[in-house]
């Protein structure tokens, strides 16, 4: 029950985009298409789930028994860039379509704060390994299900006419900021 | 290299903000007041800085082909000295950034500029580059902080200006960084398109 409620809390309540806003250049930059929203959503939670993982292990069990925990930044990063290398290599070999669908942006999940930022957060809330990889999946599902929402929205903008100063970044922005409104809501609900 | 028209490119020509458009997660994150936007806007011109720096001199050493990962961990070290830094000396200002702190390693800006300027350019040049880009970084979010501050809680710099009845909590609520940045960039638009 603890656990579901650390699962809904980090989908919903601390969505990453619309109420920490981590992993906010992806979300801008990749969600022009519902397709590609939806691939680099999942690549998302594939990622964050084996980082959530493998850094509490290498935190808890290498830089804490050796009084390295000051290190845990450049870990980290190290950590996530390796593990983007390794799944991108697995992905080319095991499916080659999917390696297709999801191109550029599968190399480009290192810079996303989203990954880093979840794995900070469970080490600075002491969480332990199952409750680290609830709330990175739910972190991750929250993130999938902010850009595949907006970009949904962003295909019907590209129709309407939009007075020329609002152009491109600011009506995103603005598109943004009342989703977030929406997200809001889901305040109170815990 | 003109160390004056190098800053100044940082600051209006290429702000990393509002003609970039890079770096946007610790600029809506954390711009809930005019004071956290210099903290942040500082703490990341000290990291570019020394990163840009330091880059700039190692950049014949490095192989091409792990560059970045080499970035990476230039730019990870001088994040964690900033961040003891920040825990030694101003405590208040590292409890309100929290994660955003941590998180200068994966700031898009930094590692743009590496790849962009710093691995291409001489240490000085870099060096001014860095406080450039990290001045209109600071700008950028102290605009963003104290509109934020001045709508959603009345006050500027903690200074109470505007009466209790005037605040709009939704301002200091993530909502507002994304409405706030939006309307900002519109004017920066309108002031473009006029010239």
């Amino acid at each position: 029950m603890n656990l579901f409620v650390t699962l809904m809390a980090a989908i919903f309540v601390n969505n990453f985009i619309f109420s920490k806003f981590l992993g906010i250049c992806p979300f801008l930059g990749v969600s022009k298409k519902v397709e590609t929203a939806a691939g680099m959503g999942v690549a998302v939670i594939f990622v964050i789930a084996l980082a959530s993982a493998a850094t509490w292990l290498v935190y808890n069990f290498v830089l804490v028994p050796m009084n390295l925990s000051y290190l845990y930044n450049i870990a980290f990063i190290l950590i996530i860039a390796s593990l983007v290398q390794f799944v991108e290599m697995f992905i080319k070999k095991s499916s080659p379509s999917l390696y297709q669908a999801l191109g550029v942006y599968l190399p480009l999940i290192t810079t996303n704060c989203a990954v880093l930022g979840v794995t900070v957060t469970n080490m600075e809330s002491n969480f332990g390994f199952i409750k680290s990889l609830v709330n990175g999946v739910g972190a991750a599902v929250g993130f999938a299900l902010a850009i595949i929402l907006f970009a949904g929205v962003r295909e019907r903008l590209e129709r309407c006419p939009i007075p020329k100063p609002f152009q491109g970044f600011p009506i995103t922005l603005i598109t943004a900021g009342l989703m977030s409104i929406a997200f809001l809501g889901f305040s109170g609900m815990l | 290299m003109n160390p004056v028209k190098i800053i100044k490119n940082g600051i209006i020509d290429e702000n990393p903000t509002f003609v970039q458009v890079i770096g946007m997660c610790p600029t809506l994150a954390v711009t809930s007041s005019a004071i956290n936007g210099v903290g942040m806007g500082l703490s990341t011109t000290a990291v570019l800085i020394c990163s840009n720096f330091v880059i700039s001199l190692i950049r014949k050493i490095i192989p091409d082909s792990v560059r970045i990962p080499c970035y990476i961990v230039v730019i990870a070290s001088f994040v964690t000295i900033v961040q003891m830094l920040l825990k030694g000396f101003v405590p208040t200002l590292d409890a309100s950034l929290g994660v955003y702190i941590p998180l200068i390693v994966v700031n898009c800006l930094i590692l743009a500029r590496a790849e962009a300027y710093a691995g291409k350019n001489g240490p000085i040049a870099s060096l001014f580059d860095g406080i450039g880009m990290g001045l209109g970084f600071t700008l950028a979010l102290t605009v963003l902080g104290a509109v934020r501050e001045l709508l959603g809680n009345g006050s500027l710099f903690n200074i109470a200006i505007l009466p209790e009845s005037c605040k709009t909590l939704l301002m200091i609520l993530p909502p507002g960084a994304f409405i706030t940045l939006a309307f900002l960039m519109v004017l920066v638009n309108l002031v473009r398109n006029r010239k």
